[in-house]
């Protein structure tokens, strides 16, 4: 069949490239515009070159923010991954007990960002909330406010709270997928528990569980509500992250130029660890088929 | 290796059963003897693997005892009763190389590190895979994974019994004979008991000794396949076995005397008055055509398949089929078949009737 030329098909797509125009491309070329242009207001830009990546790349206060965001990543990665997988295993597989538990676990997942920051702001306050009261009840030394330690244990149980279902919901579901022949077989070879998981279950979960670290990594490196409203990024700068940096740059202080080399950057740096973790879990994949 | 007994067993999926609708597997009395092959036959759905389950212990049954060698083991744990299964699907440890899964079930028992490098190796020439041990399983094929399965249950020489749960669905033909092969020297040269499931008749009749039809929850006959040929207890059974399998008609019985639709069919035994449901089963092997003797039949088709033709024809508005040589023509004129009597078997309500010697 000859093919019928008619280029009237591409007003078909004009749609969807308005659509992407306005929600990501103009903002993000504003944001590149800024990023090259020096202001002292009346709206009188100058440019700037690479002036601000290279104040940027050189300024401490950015690297201790990228640092403090590597380390709460981390963190969170660390306890959520297998907090979530040994919820998942210990979960019951099937009946009314397992439809309860997925949707107390779904709960905190339909909770807004602010909700929850509020949620913990007041259950961790010492005059008010009930963790807080009853800690110093107790003699524990906890405020959140002041202490740095007790900040950092505050937002990093509230996120654990807050996702751990997200990461045990995935790796049920990646349970599930496992034939009972498997486990079978294992009783049969006589397999412990632990080779069981190491052997059978691990292996299964792989493709899931790539996924949640792809997602917990991601968002936990983009977080800001929660943590700014419990501890507005201190005390000093203790919790700062760096999206909470970001906004103090953008909004606070008005310095539009850093600011948007530093959101270009960060782009550049999430963009970057996802398309590794990408190529990773498809190199997974084709070892597997 | 040990004898296995089944008393009294039998088992439903839901708690509470009341009427024998109920039960995936009826009650069932049996001895599997220690060291002897055994098929166990029938159609998906009959109970087979329910009762292979039980076997191993990864299902407890809702009634009954059983027993290897003259200890109750219904309670134990699959490990405990020391027994290799084979799945349907391939189960194979997709992070381990095949030498290390064949070595899994040894491992996991404490044997020693010498004896499992010398047994891994023999396992592996007998599944053909010896190229392949330092292999990672999880790129393999599906049939080699299959054989890594079956390699896993052959690994321990110490079993109770073996068990096979349809291990050659997923396996190619001609890798078929060779592992059934393979698996029947195995059987001659250790003497496992094994207990092998199949739909496939052909499966069933070469490797075992024994053949254990069931058909619905229920064992129906448990025979040599010579006995399940010339004398199938159930007219399933008769179905089932024989390709085609056996024809059945409903048929009046008085004394040695079959009538099917008025006409008399001679039977070798007599039976007496038969009340229920009767009815004559007769092989296709036993049907001849004839020009004008017996009963009426329409040919409607002829199948040459090598070693002889099958004729498919109509008695009385069903299906019958008839076995011909290979060089015997069928001619239009062929208008009647008549039976060999002493092939001629009675059933009443789908059991086997013997008749006396008349």
């Amino acid at each position: 069949m000859e093919k019928t030329i008619n280029q009237k098909a591409w007003f078909l797509v004009l749609p969807v490239l308005v659509l992407v125009a306005f929600s990501a491309v103009i903002p993000l070329m504003t944001v590149v515009n800024y990023s090259v242009q020096d202001t002292f207001g009346q709206n009188q830009f100058f440019w700037a070159g690479l002036e601000w990546f290279d104040e940027m790349l050189h300024s401490e206060r950015m690297w201790d923010a990228l640092g403090r965001q590597l380390m709460f990543s981390a963190i969170i990665l660390t306890i959520q991954i297998p907090l979530g997988v040994f919820v998942a295993l210990n979960m019951p597989k099937s009946g009314f007990w397992s439809s309860f538990c997925l949707v107390v676990m779904s709960l905190p997942l339909l909770i807004p960002w602010n909700v929850v920051g509020t949620i913990w702001q007041i259950f961790g306050r010492v005059d008010i909330g009930l963790l807080g009261y009853s800690l110093d009840a107790l003699g524990i030394s906890y405020n959140y406010t002041q202490n740095t330690f007790a900040a950092w244990v505050t937002i990093i149980i509230m996120d654990v709270w807050h996702w751990t279902s997200l990461v045990a919901l995935l790796a049920f579901a990646g349970l599930k997928s496992i034939p009972d022949a498997y486990y079978q077989a294992a009783k049969i070879d006589q397999a412990s528990r632990w080779a069981i998981f190491r052997y059978i279950e691990l292996p299964k979960m792989m493709g899931v569980l790539m996924i949640a670290i792809l997602l917990r990594f991601m968002d936990s490196f983009m977080i800001y509500t929660e943590p700014f409203v419990v501890t507005g990024g201190g005390p000093g700068n203790a919790t700062t992250l760096l999206s909470i940096d970001l906004v103090k740059m953008a909004l606070g202080q008005f310095d539009l130029g850093p600011a948007a080399a530093f959101s270009i950057m960060y782009y550049l740096v999430i963009l970057l660890i996802s398309w590794v973790f990408y190529t990773v879990m498809i190199n997974l994949d084709k070892r597997e088929g | 290796m040990a004898k296995i007994t089944l008393d009294n067993l039998a088992h439903a999926y839901y708690p509470n059963p009341k009427s024998e609708d109920d039960f995936a597997l009826k009650e069932l009395n049996h001895v599997w003897s220690d060291g002897e092959a055994y098929a166990l036959l029938g159609s998906s759905g009959c109970g087979k693997s329910t009762l292979l389950n039980i076997i191993s212990g990864l299902l407890h049954p809702s009634q009954g005892r059983i027993l290897f060698d003259d200890k109750d083991v219904t309670q134990s744990s699959t490990a405990d009763r020391n027994i290799a299964q084979v799945f349907q699907f391939p189960v194979v440890y997709d992070t381990m190389t095949v030498r290390a899964n064949l070595a899994f079930p040894l491992k996991n028992r404490g044997a020693d590190p010498q004896y499992i490098a010398q047994r891994v190796q023999q396992i592996g020439a007998m599944i053909g895979m010896e190229a392949e041990l330092d292999k990672r399983a999880r790129g393999l094929t599906a049939d080699a994974k299959q054989k890594i399965s079956l390699g896993r249950g052959m690994v321990r020489e110490d079993v109770n019994a073996l068990l096979f749960d349809e291990p050659l669905t997923v396996i190619d033909p001609h890798m078929k004979w060779e592992l059934r092969t393979q698996l029947k020297s195995l059987h001659h040269e250790f003497g496992h008991t094994m207990i092998y499931v199949t739909h496939d008749q052909t499966e069933a009749l070469t490797f075992a000794d024994k053949v254990v039809v069931m058909f619905d929850g229920r064992v129906v006959q448990i025979g040599t396949p010579e006995e399940l040929f010339d004398k199938p207890q159930h007219t399933f059974v008769g179905y089932f076995i024989g390709s085609p399998g056996m024809n059945v008609i409903p048929a009046t019985i008085s004394g040695n005397n079959a009538v099917v639709h008025g006409i008399d069919v001679p039977l070798a035994n007599g039976y007496g008055a038969l009340e229920g449901k009767t009815e004559i089963g007769v092989r296709p092997e036993f049907v001849t055509l004839t020009q004008g003797d017996g009963l009426p039949v329409k040919v409607r088709r002829v199948e040459d398949v090598g070693r002889h033709k099958i004729v498919r024809a109509e008695l009385f508005g069903n299906d019958i089929n008839i076995l011909a040589n290979e060089d015997q023509s069928i001619s239009p004129d062929m208008t009647h078949i008549t039976f060999d009597t002493s092939r001629v078997n009675v059933y009443v309500n789908d059991w086997l009737k013997s008749g006396e010697v008349a």
